[in-house]
């Protein structure tokens, strides 16, 4: 069975990536700049779905509060082609400041004239964030529903404070990116978004790698335990706290990386990005797609979204309804996602079912190799 | 207490709420002894092993392991220092394989940095192959744990705690659920690994206990009854009366 099985993966990841990769070749021909634009938004979506992914499929956290993380990241970005675009206004600062009166840079703008700063803060601020909470939160064993109301918690009290800071980062209004100059090209540009298109597929794509290499072998076990049995990991030896910790902090940076992504393609990030349904839709884009599978985060991130914007577009308002219902269909009948559904035995269950496939035997292994099975 | 002692546990009170688990506990282990602890249910085994291994913190007393102190340490630390347990029903990660399981209870040092960095030692191997081998299940390696029987699982899990390499080990009804002859060829592996290990079993199954062939600590109402071999706590009154019922009954 188990040989069986790998050959079946192998089918699967093997014509994803050819799918994937044709994509990712014709995309920019075949779209639209408009589509293009939004897949590439979505792409960028998937990478906070892959930290999401490790931190609840495989370590067992539901955080409520990636946005927080997501945010950070666009803001970070977002600061950076701000001070980089403001010479031409009054002080030489971003031209919202001069709404509020503010004639001096607030000092944390500062290291943000720096592209190199900018690049590391992207995620390295949110996985310090996310380590710093993730520490406190799991140094005092607070777990299950308990951390996911936390994380909740703390996404609405970040969400508060950057919505009402105008004179530091404009507040509810956002910081726009799209009409600034990057590379002395406007951001917002066709042959900027076609960049960006390119940069976001190339990191999703690493992103994936990392995750892999991350769950892989002995440290993903670990993960594995102390979502199944943490008390048991416990005694074996391990510290939690610091698996746990790792690990929400890798999916903050990936939040960060992900928020930066979606700000340049996008063209604004604001505190919208860190409103609580927000950050339970990238938990229900991961559900959909396959709890643990890591490709299922991407291709549920991907397709969830595609689907809302062509939904939105053709029945408005209906959206919600669908994705709710959705997502009531996923955690009844495929609690294991798609993918996980078709890792597992479901389309041959389902086949089955309308009695197109002879139901396994007693023996699974008597039937896959055939050989004893048939002597009498 | 003398230097002999692997662990001493002196007055050990444990009070949840005001009802007393543990009173006044104590009990100290020589190092290489293979002991058994019996009681009725609510005798206070089980938070007795809570109370070794960090679990649950006692209210009053000291627990001395190798010289030092471990109330108030933390599990992990309490484990790293050579304590190890096994759980009344078997606890295995059933999503890992066979070998996975092994290869988080071999693993050394137990640091994120070891495991994401490195991979497996070729000793450490070995020994999960050594130890597959001594608990029948070299042919189940690639096997998830929790496709495993409720027999195989029990030795997983006795496996494991071995890999650890524990000075101390800390057995909680390894025979549950498990066939005669399972019972037996569990009884013969407890035998075998003290001597070198301290091990505590706690069981109710007395032929099983017979069979170990031990000392045998008898807990009733969260404090040691009465010590000795089984022919001696056999006779004692106070034992026969809470525990054993009286011949002929």
């Amino acid at each position: 069975m188990s040989l069986r099985k790998i050959k079946f993966d192998k089918k699967i990841v093997l014509s994803f990536w050819i799918i994937l990769i044709a994509l990712i070749i014709a995309a920019p021909t075949l779209l639209p700049v408009f589509r293009l634009n939004l897949l590439g938004r979505y792409l960028s979506l998937s990478i906070v779905a892959l930290g999401v992914d490790l931190i609840w499929g495989y370590t067992g956290l539901l955080s409520l509060g990636q946005g927080i993380f997501f945010a950070l990241g666009g803001y970070c970005a977002a600061m950076y082609l701000q001070i980089t675009s403001s010479s031409e206004f009054p002080n030489n600062i971003p031209e919202f400041f001069a709404l509020y009166g503010v004639e001096k840079l607030p000092f944390f703008w500062e290291p943000f004239r720096s592209p190199v700063f900018t690049l590391l803060a992207i995620w390295v601020i949110p996985a310090l964030v996310a380590g710093l909470i993730g520490f406190l939160v799991f140094r005092n064993r607070i777990k299950g529903v308990y951390f996911s109301i936390l994380t909740q918690a703390s996404l609405l009290v970040f969400f508060n404070f950057f919505n009402g800071q105008q004179k530091l980062i404009n507040g509810t209004n956002g910081l726009k990116t799209d009409v600034t100059q990057l590379f002395g090209q406007m951001v917002g540009s066709e042959s900027m978004q076609r960049i960006f298109f390119w940069i976001t597929a190339i990191l999703v794509i690493a992103a994936w790698f990392f995750a892999k290499w991350v769950v892989k072998g002995r440290f993903g076990n670990i993960l594995i335990g102390i979502r199944d049995d943490e008390p048991r990991v416990r005694f074996t030896g391990y510290n939690p706290v610091i698996f746990k910790t790792i690990i929400f902090s890798i999916a903050g940076g990936l939040a960060g990386i992900s928020g930066a992504l979606y700000t340049v393609q996008s063209g604004i990030v604001s505190p919208q990005f860190m409103t609580v349904p927000f950050s339970i839709e990238m938990v229900i884009w991961v559900a959909v797609g396959g709890r643990g599978t890591l490709l299922g985060a991407i291709l549920g991130a991907v397709f969830i979204n595609y689907a809302k914007s062509l939904v939105s577009e053709a029945l408005p308002a209906s959206w919600m309804f669908i994705q709710g219902g959705l997502f009531i269909l996923v955690v009844t009948a495929l609690p294991e996602g798609v993918l996980g559904w078709i890792q597992g035995d479901g389309p041959r269950n389902l086949l089955q079912r309308f009695g197109l496939k002879r139901k396994i035997e007693t023996y699974p292994s008597l039937e896959v190799n055939n050989k004893e099975g048939n002597n009498e | 207490m003398n230097n002999k002692d692997l662990l001493n546990l002196i007055d050990i009170t444990v009070s949840f709420e005001g009802f007393l688990a543990l009173n006044k506990l104590n009990l100290n282990l020589k190092k290489g002894e293979l002991r058994a602890v019996i009681g009725p249910n609510g005798a206070g085994k089980t938070t007795f092993l809570d109370v070794i291994t960090g679990k649950v913190k006692p209210t009053n007393g000291e627990v001395i392991f190798k010289g030092k102190s471990l109330v108030g340490k933390k599990e992990h630390k309490i484990a790293r220092l050579g304590v190890g347990r096994k759980f009344q029903s078997p606890r295995i990660f059933e999503n890992l394989t066979v070998k996975e399981n092994l290869e988080i209870s071999v693993t050394t040092p137990k640091s994120p940095l070891n495991l994401i960095n490195k991979s497996i030692k070729d000793e450490q191997l070995n020994e999960i192959y050594r130890l597959m081998k001594i608990v029948n299940l070299a042919q189940k390696v690639d096997s998830k744990a929790g496709s495993l029987s409720h027999g195989q699982k029990q030795w997983l899990e006795i496996a494991m705690l071995v890999g650890q390499k524990p000075d101390l080990m800390l057995v909680d009804e390894p025979v549950a659920g498990l066939t005669d002859e399972e019972t037996d060829l569990t009884a013969d592996l407890l035998k075998s690994l003290s001597g070198e290990n301290t091990v505590v079993v706690i069981d109710h199954d007395m032929e099983f206990i017979r069979r170990l062939d031990s000392n045998v600590s008898v807990l009733n109402q969260g404090t040691v009854l009465c010590e000795g071999t089984m022919e001696t706590i056999q006779k004692d009154k106070k034992v026969i009366d809470v525990y054993l019922g009286r011949p002929g009954d």
